[in-house]
């Protein structure tokens, strides 16, 4: 395939003769020898694959022969290609776990066990069979599914991986959700060793699953005995409490398999000159988890370890700080710069228009009657040009357009094509090539709303087609040049926080260039890693610490500021002002960039007697008991630590995601010192997701004893005497041996939750940024933006985002940091030219337009007529929300406008019917 | 754009240009990927547009909204074609209803005049996010569309008052009130959109504006008509 002329347009896989298992859809469906991946993938061009018969036998070519771009040559032959670079990201990803090597669960067997990669193709629009959830063996809906979580993950026997795989509990939910979305009544069970909900907003999402009608959750391992061989539906064996081993029939069974290293990943390993973990992922350095066991190959995403999707984004976008702080250099020495002719001045000139209709190879043109669709648009009012182009996309049909704008003198384009979400920038490249402003284009979409969905109705389809054209050139005789507003960006950061987070986003954007203002709260940096010792992974916390103080403070480029308040924050992306109050005094801070990595707090527990008994800690105290060797650990024969205090409830309806491991951590090291001391840890669920499993195991070797208990049945501690003396007997249900159990304690320590930091409200409004539900810092999207916030040019990352451990704050500061330089290495920032504008005479100044904002675009000023809207274009995002809430008609959305849409709403009814005309442009009427 | 940007205007000129009926797709409710939700305005625009349109005699189920994502390609066409069926059940728009198309733009050319007052008045309503779908047939009610619609507020100066200060004139929105120095200024009801801006830029010592409802307005003074200076 020759990838510059393949515009993907599915013809060659008409016709291709090979039905071939589709490898995307879990080969549950067929696809051809040339297809193209999936649906999304990048670029959208086909490939052919090693089941083509021209390449098994010479036979066919009908692909080339039909393919009207010319991009099927049957010639290519593998090329070398040497790139010479400075960095390298390993991004392989991670394999998902196959239970057929091992054939357990009858995987493979019985056709209605499939794993939750079938399922999730099963659930797919694109996938197998459209989107319908359907069985193999009857090609019917199964009402009834099980999944079965842990399968691969969590074991210890061979071809079983012995982490958590962190994902699967979540994504189960997800499944669980979108089934009971295809089919209210399905009945859905999860069989479970802890729901491993740790994740921002996982708590929640987790009871939006349980409480959904026939759901069920139940804490069992399961195996899968047989299947039923008339109706296949398969049967589980599982156990509960309450009424022990028991068997019954699901009609499909979803096996929650867990991520596995990439497959080759020993190759790569070895071509790159890494190491790798005992696991087979990459090994990696708690402090920098980006890099590599190799300066200048670093690592983003699952091939860290298992990690979810907002993750591997951090870790992406922070592979990319860490690259630019070793590139930072030679930064846009491999950009061209475009230069555009000057733009021609045609505003209240007549509408010269011209339509291209575009065939799209034969995805239009065998549906739609393309020639009669041009020659309808030679009809209409104010086009001037029409023609028809095979593909408007491809580079010769673009200097065609431009060439005509030219030679014809045309002032408004339409292309009738595609989807304006994929080639409106290139269109509107093109006619600024011409020298026409860019917004002078409007597109008809007669392929995905046309020729896609209406193949088999031609006739009809040529009609719609030259409907949805008359509208578009009714709407682009009505529309305006717009200018795109290009503002100075300023090259400094200002980072709130000094913690972990706050120093390692810091230095990041300082090595790559850029003066940093970091501003702490307290008399000195650290954060509260000030209070931590040790980690899980063996990692000195205080030596780190103190090495990336002592880093920021030489940095010439950091500049901390101490005690340090903020009184004022303005401004907008690229063109911050900050008033802040700090040890230096009173200053202001100009910066383009702002960083949130505030941190968190931790919960003053009231519970269980805290603050009134002395031998009830926190963990974070007892940390440091540990830290300094207090007798008093020592002194200790019990020791009971109680998990969940202050979050998983009504108040803080959130796991605190740390405390499990924190908790175990310490026990661990409490058994290294005494190794005789008995340990209890009272549980909800222990959730030591990913690599930390391997902690929690280890802890179940060292004899420390896990018993869960329920919430409504929470552990009663009341100080007590025993033979030994004063102690505090701590008393709960134990559910295995369906009795209540006392235990004697010297100690009980609280894994006190994490709550967001007090100050979090007040950061949010001066920086106009949202909150969760929880207060902590509201990213802009959880999966596609999880390191920015929806007001631009301001960024988050650590545990001001969520609570998480270390490495995961690492992470996610370089994540920020790389998000920040890609606003702080460019010297402008171009603001679209579609977003709002007030007609000040209309604005009756009822501030309807100010409270649908959200963005905080709008705002009044006070004028001689009273209150007036004035939009700062820079905050618009072109919703239009304000558009249709104005009274008056005074603000309004530009390239949107209540002109431009009544004109193509007027063009939409028949000309017979509707008795209106659409030939006048703007300043016309 | 964002479907809140579906202004009540927009539905009445598709119903007036004939069209059966109208629909409106928006993203998943509550799944904005932005911070906006739009989709809420969206869907209270189209409730009391659905009783607008009830008001002027046209089948509210003309007008569909449905929230669904881009990854709901069969729902989409589920969707369309029982909107379809539907509008096709009804009948063309008019002759269905008992009315002649021309009758019917009449209809809608008096209610279209009327958008910026419902705009105003129902502000607050249309603001609000509706996350039960019970609460939507009811969230505006028959009669307190039929109030706005039948006996809506309109403003007049009163001629004894007025002493020609220019204030009103200078800040309506839509230059609806003439008037000179020294001469009694006149709001032309035609062109009035019922905002208030006048009664309250009305400097308080004249009070000249006068909010009338539920009463036909005075016949406008003579031109020209000279003010009554305070005595």
């Amino acid at each position: 395939m020759i990838e510059d002329k393949c515009t993907g347009c599915n013809t060659c896989m008409e016709y291709c003769p090979v039905e071939y298992p589709d490898r995307f859809n879990q080969d549950i469906s067929n696809n051809k020898a040339v297809h193209i991946y999936f649906a999304q993938a990048i670029p959208l061009i086909a490939y052919i694959d090693e089941s083509c018969i021209y390449l098994k036998e010479k036979k066919c070519r009908v692909c080339e022969a039909v393919c009207k771009a010319k991009a099927i040559d049957f010639q290519q032959e593998a090329e070398k290609i040497e790139v010479k670079v400075g960095a390298i990201i390993l991004c392989p990803g991670y394999d998902p776990y196959d239970p057929k090597l091992k054939g357990d669960y009858g995987y493979g067997r019985y056709e209605n066990v499939v794993t939750s990669l079938d399922f999730e193709r099963l659930l797919c629009a694109t996938g197998p069979y459209e989107g319908e959830i359907l069985r193999a063996t009857d090609r019917k809906h199964p009402h009834k599914v099980a999944w079965i979580q842990c399968v691969g993950s969590r074991r210890v026997t061979p071809g079983d991986n012995s982490y958590c795989s962190a994902v699967c509990c979540t994504y189960t939910q997800k499944q669980i959700i979108l089934t009971k979305d295809h089919d209210a009544e399905a009945q859905c069970t999860i069989f479970h060793n802890d729901i491993r909900s740790y994740g921002k907003d996982f708590e929640r999402y987790f009871q939006r699953t349980e409480q959904l009608p026939g759901v069920r959750v139940i804490r069992s391992y399961a195996s899968i005995v047989g299947e039923d061989p008339v109706t296949k539906n398969v049967r589980v064996r599982y156990a509960t409490n309450d009424e022990g081993v028991k068997e019954e029939e699901f009609e499909m069974v979803v096996l929650s398999v867990g991520l596995n290293p990439p497959a080759g990943n020993q190759e790569l390993a070895q071509k790159f000159g890494i190491e790798l973990s005992p696991h087979g992922f990459c090994q990696l350095d708690p402090a920098n988890p980006i890099q590599t066991t190799r300066p200048g190959v670093f690592v983003s995403g699952a091939f860290q370890g298992p990690t979810d999707i907002p993750e591997s984004v951090f870790s992406a976008s922070g592979a990319g700080a860490q690259t630019g702080q070793l590139l930072d250099h030679r930064r846009w020495q491999l950009t061209k710069e475009r230069v555009y002719p000057n733009e021609l001045n045609v505003a209240g000139n007549k509408p010269r228009i011209g339509v291209f209709v575009c065939h799209c190879g034969a995805n239009i043109g065998r549906v739609v009657d393309v020639p009669s669709t041009v020659e309808y648009a030679l009809s209409l009012p104010n086009v001037v040009y029409a023609q028809e182009q095979l593909f408007s996309c491809a580079t010769n049909s673009a200097k065609e357009i431009t060439d005509m704008i030219k030679e014809k003198g045309l002032n408004r384009v339409v292309i009738a094509a595609c989807s304006p979400r994929t080639l409106e920038p290139l269109f509107r490249d093109t006619l600024r090539e011409a020298g026409l402003n860019q917004y002078y284009l409007d597109m008809a979409n007669i392929r995905e709303h046309c020729s896609w969905v209406h193949s088999k109705e031609k006739e009809a389809s040529t009609q719609k087609a030259k409907d949805i054209t008359r509208m578009a050139i009714a709407r682009a005789g009505r529309l305006l040049p717009l200018q795109e507003i290009d503002l100075p960006v300023n090259k400094n950061a200002l980072v709130v926080g000094g913690g972990i987070a706050g120093m390692t986003c810091a230095l990041s954007i300082a090595k790559q260039g850029h003066e940093v203002y970091l501003l702490e709260k307290e008399a000195q940096l650290g954060g509260l890693a000030r209070r931590l010792h040790h980690t899980l992974d063996g990692m000195d916390v205080q030596a780190y610490l103190d090495g990336l103080i002592r880093e920021v403070y030489q940095h010439p480029a950091v500049h901390v500021y101490h005690k340090a308040r903020i009184s004022e924050a303005t401004g907008y992306v690229g063109n911050f002002v900050t008033k802040i109050e700090s040890d230096r005094g009173r200053s202001e801070i100009q910066h383009g960039a702002t960083v949130l990595a505030v941190g968190l707090d931790v919960y003053q527990p009231t519970e269980y007697l805290y603050g009134q008994d002395e031998r009830v800690l926190t963990h974070l105290e007892l940390e440091e008991r540990i830290a300094r060797n207090d007798p008093s650990l020592s002194e200790a024969e019990t020791l009971v630590m109680i998990q969940c205090v202050g979050c998983r409830n009504e108040d803080r309806n959130y796991c605190s995601r740390v405390c499990c491991g924190e908790s175990i951590k310490n026990a661990l090291a409490l058994k290294a010192l005494k190794p005789e001391m008995d340990i209890y840890i009272l549980y909800r669920d222990i959730r030591t997701y990913g690599l930390l499993e391997e902690h929690y195991r280890e802890a179940s070797r060292n004899d420390i004893k896990f018993i869960r208990y329920e919430p409504e049945n929470p552990p009663q501690i009341a100080a007590a005497e025993n033979d030994s003396g004063p102690v505090l007997q701590v008393s709960l249900p134990d559910y295995i041996l369906g009795d209540d159990l006392a235990i004697d304690a010297n100690l009980v320590t609280l894994a006190a939750a994490v709550v967001a930091r007090p100050e979090n409200k007040e950061l949010s409004q001066l920086f106009k940024v949202s909150l969760g539900p929880d207060d902590f810092f509201k990213e802009a999207h959880v999966k596609l933006k999880p390191v920015e916030f929806s007001t631009d040019g301001v960024y988050l990352c650590g545990a001001a985002h969520y609570p998480k451990h270390i490495p995961e704050t690492v992470n996610q500061a370089y994540g920020a940091a790389g998000r920040a330089l890609t606003l702080l290495s460019h010297d402008i920032v171009t603001v679209s030219g579609s977003v709002c504008e007030v007609d000040e005479k209309r604005c009756m100044g009822c501030g309807a337009c100010v409270t649908v904002c959200s963005y905080g675009a709008i705002e009044f000023r006070k004028g001689r007529e009273g209150n007036k809207a004035v939009v700062n274009p820079v905050l618009c995002k072109g919703d239009g929300l304000c558009n249709a809430k104005c009274p008056t008609g005074a603000i309004y959305l530009q390239h949107y406008t209540n002109e431009e849409i009544l004109t193509q709403i007027d063009a939409a009814a028949p000309p017979e019917i509707s008795g209106l005309k659409f030939d006048r442009a703007v300043g016309q009427d | 754009m964002c479907s809140g940007r579906v202004d009540l205007e927009f539905i009445l000129r598709a119903l007036h240009n004939g069209m059966d009926g109208v629909f409106i797709g928006g993203c998943k409710l509550h799944e904005c990927n932005y911070v906006t939700h739009g989709n809420y305005h969206a869907l209270t625009t189209v409730l009391l547009a659905k009783k607008v349109m009830e008001f002027m005699g046209v089948n509210p189920d003309r007008l569909r909204v449905e929230f669904m994502s881009a990854a709901d390609g069969l729902r989409f066409a589920e969707v369309v074609d029982d909107f379809t069926k539907q509008v096709r059940e009804l009948g063309p728009l008019g002759s269905s209803e008992g009315l002649g198309l021309e009758e019917l733009r009449g209809r809608i050319a008096e209610v279209n005049k009327l958008v910026p007052y419902l705009k105003v008045r129902t502000n607050d309503k249309l603001n609000q996010r509706l996350t039960s779908p019970a609460a939507y047939p009811d969230f505006f009610q028959k009669e307190e569309v039929e109030a706005l619609l039948t006996n809506p507020a309109a403003y007049y100066i009163d001629p004894q008052k007025c002493q020609a200060c220019g204030i009103c004139a200078r800040r309506c929105p839509v230059e609806a009130i003439s008037g000179a120095k020294k001469q009694v200024h006149v709001i032309d009801q035609d062109q009035c959109i019922r905002c208030g801006t006048c009664y309250e830029a009305c400097p308080s010592r004249f009070g000249a504006v006068q909010l009338i409802q539920g009463a036909p307005v005075p016949p406008p003074p003579e031109p020209g008509q000279a003010i009554v200076s305070p005595s």
